[in-house]
């Protein structure tokens, strides 16, 4: 899923500051998995600006929603009556939630209270890690399903660099090395003689490097 | 000869080969290459130049090679997949060659979050085996990464980096075999402290007859105290120094550890010359390049062969 994670209160307020009446919008998706922008965290969030902006006399009015997707037209659309009630809208859902709220109602501004983060998974609760790099050209099954474009700081894809160091990463001792990590797992599966053969080059065009990606499939257009 | 490099004229024809290091300046001033590499000069057959190395913003390794061949030396330039796509790095070789540029080491380079822009946007497009490839591509096929035909091919005596004691340590010799099989003609290795360490390894590079296809140099660096010890223990990146070397150093007075941290060095140099497949040593003096004449005529390396036989 993507993971997102909230702003700062304090930038969020001066992203805000000047409106009167605000919709605080959540995403019943990624975002509320991952505890940053569900109908909880948007409760949250408006009582927390609710409060600040009465202790400093604002007057400010904040409206809450919550709807099943935000990068999803069809849920957008049950946002329009709510939106004509308001000067602008925050929400928190990812990057493509705010810019489809946006595409949606261009007669208000749209604003980010989450800093999208990455595609990962949570380890643990509180904990969560990335796991893919979106690249556009999968290699999970040379790599004993551990993606080195994600989880080596250099996307090596030739083998662990010279800053592996008992299983960690020369960035920081928390980072594991995701080649020992494929080293380990590609041993267990009897698997080792996949990292004798060269990587060649990687075809970047398809990852964000190309340029903005869109996909069109025509076997499922109407 | 694959190229017009000194480097591999000594190593080709036998000869132990002694190269050097020079860190370029963080700064434009080019009179500090020049203070450097009056102590290199006659005393190693060529200069590696680090390329931004640790990720601090220094003078270019180009540059730097460039004004150290002016000096009657051969600058071996240090390229990292870190800053530049294959693009730029297949450009700046173009124009190293033209500068007179003959060898290059191939790395993927320390990661930015060590230097002083932690907040920088990486490259790396190509690792440093890919880069390897691209390198004798050029020089071997006469055509870029992308297949065109190159006009005035860049002959370069292709080097890369070993690092023995990083992990898994099993995988390190299967790494240097990638190396070997992408194009590399030399190795220069991570600093050696851990000798039985290195013999293994090597052990296991002979065991794949890896010896016999690529020149490895053995990496050397003085400690000059306690502090540097500890130091590059700790916080450099793939650097191992076994308790018992630190020992040794604290064993003598502080005034006598420079000369220690030299006699372990020079030590080192000898064990490494009996070593079967060992062509020839790498001596990084960091920051400390005066003693490199010193290191080099007590290991009994002088004189260097003449780079204009």
């Amino acid at each position: 899923m993507i993971i997102g994670e909230r702003k700062s209160l304090e930038e969020i307020r001066k992203m805000i500051g000047g409106y009167k009446r605000v919709l605080v919008v959540g995403c019943g998706t990624c975002v509320t998995v991952c505890l940053a922008g569900g109908e909880k965290e948007v409760a949250t969030l408006s009582s927390a600006l609710r409060m600040a902006a009465k202790k400093d006399g604002d007057g400010l009015e904040i409206s809450e929603a919550t709807i099943e997707r935000q990068c999803d037209i069809e849920f957008i659309e049950e946002l329009r009556e709510k939106v004509e009630q308001v000067d602008a809208a925050l929400s928190m859902g990812c990057g493509a939630g705010v810019q489809t709220i946006a595409e949606t109602f261009s007669e208000i501004p749209v604003y980010p209270a989450l800093n999208t983060r990455f595609i990962g998974r949570t380890e643990e609760q509180g904990v969560w890690t990335e796991r893919c790099a979106a690249c556009g050209d999968c290699i999970l099954h040379v790599t004993g399903g551990i993606c080195p474009i994600a989880r080596c700081s250099k996307s090596l894809l030739n083998g662990p660099c010279g800053g592996s160091k008992d299983g960690k990463c020369e960035i920081n001792p928390d980072v594991a090395c995701a080649w020992q990590l494929i080293y380990d797992r590609l041993k267990a599966l009897d698997q080792l003689d996949k990292l004798e053969e060269i990587v060649p080059v990687k075809d970047w065009s398809v990852s964000r490097d190309g340029g903005p990606r869109k996909l069109i499939r025509e076997d499922v257009r109407l | 000869m694959k190229s017009e490099s000194n480097l591999e004229r000594i190593l080709e024809s036998g000869q132990f080969a002694v190269t050097g290091e020079c860190g370029p300046p963080r700064g434009a001033d080019g009179s500090v290459i020049e203070r450097k590499a009056q102590f290199l000069k006659g005393n190693v057959d060529a200069v590696n130049v680090t390329d931004n190395q640790t990720s601090i913003v220094r003078m270019s390794s180009i540059a730097t090679c460039a004004l150290l061949n002016q000096m009657g030396l051969e600058g071996t330039m240090q390229m990292v997949t870190r800053d530049r796509n294959r693009i730029a790095i297949q450009s700046d070789i173009f124009g190293a060659y033209a500068l007179g540029i003959r060898n290059i080491l191939c790395l993927s380079g320390d990661h930015q979050s060590f230097g002083d822009h932690p907040t920088s946007k990486n490259v790396f497009d190509l690792d440093s085996i890919q880069l390897i490839q691209a390198v004798k591509q050029m020089r071997d096929d006469g055509k870029v990464l992308g297949g065109d035909e190159i006009q005035g091919v860049p002959r370069m005596f292709i080097g890369a980096a070993a690092n023995p004691f990083a992990d898994p340590f099993e995988f390190r010799v299967v790494r240097l075999a990638k190396k070997v099989a992408a194009g590399a003609d030399f190795i220069q290795t991570q600093c050696i402290y851990n000798l039985d360490k290195f013999e293994k390894w090597m052990e296991m590079v002979r065991d794949r007859g890896l010896h016999e296809r690529v020149h490895i140099l053995a990496g050397v660096t003085p400690l000059k105290s306690v502090g540097m010890a500890v130091y590059m223990k700790e916080k450099v990146a793939g650097m191992e120094i076994p308790d018992e070397v630190i020992d040794r150093l604290k064993g003598v007075s502080k005034e006598k550890r420079a000369e220690e941290g030299i006699n372990i060095c020079v030590e080192t140099v000898q064990r490494l010359r009996e070593i079967e497949g060992v062509h020839g040593i790498h001596l990084m003096a960091i920051e400390w390049e005066e003693m490199v004449p010193i290191i080099v005529k007590k290991a009994g390396l002088l004189p260097r062969p003449s780079p204009n036989p």
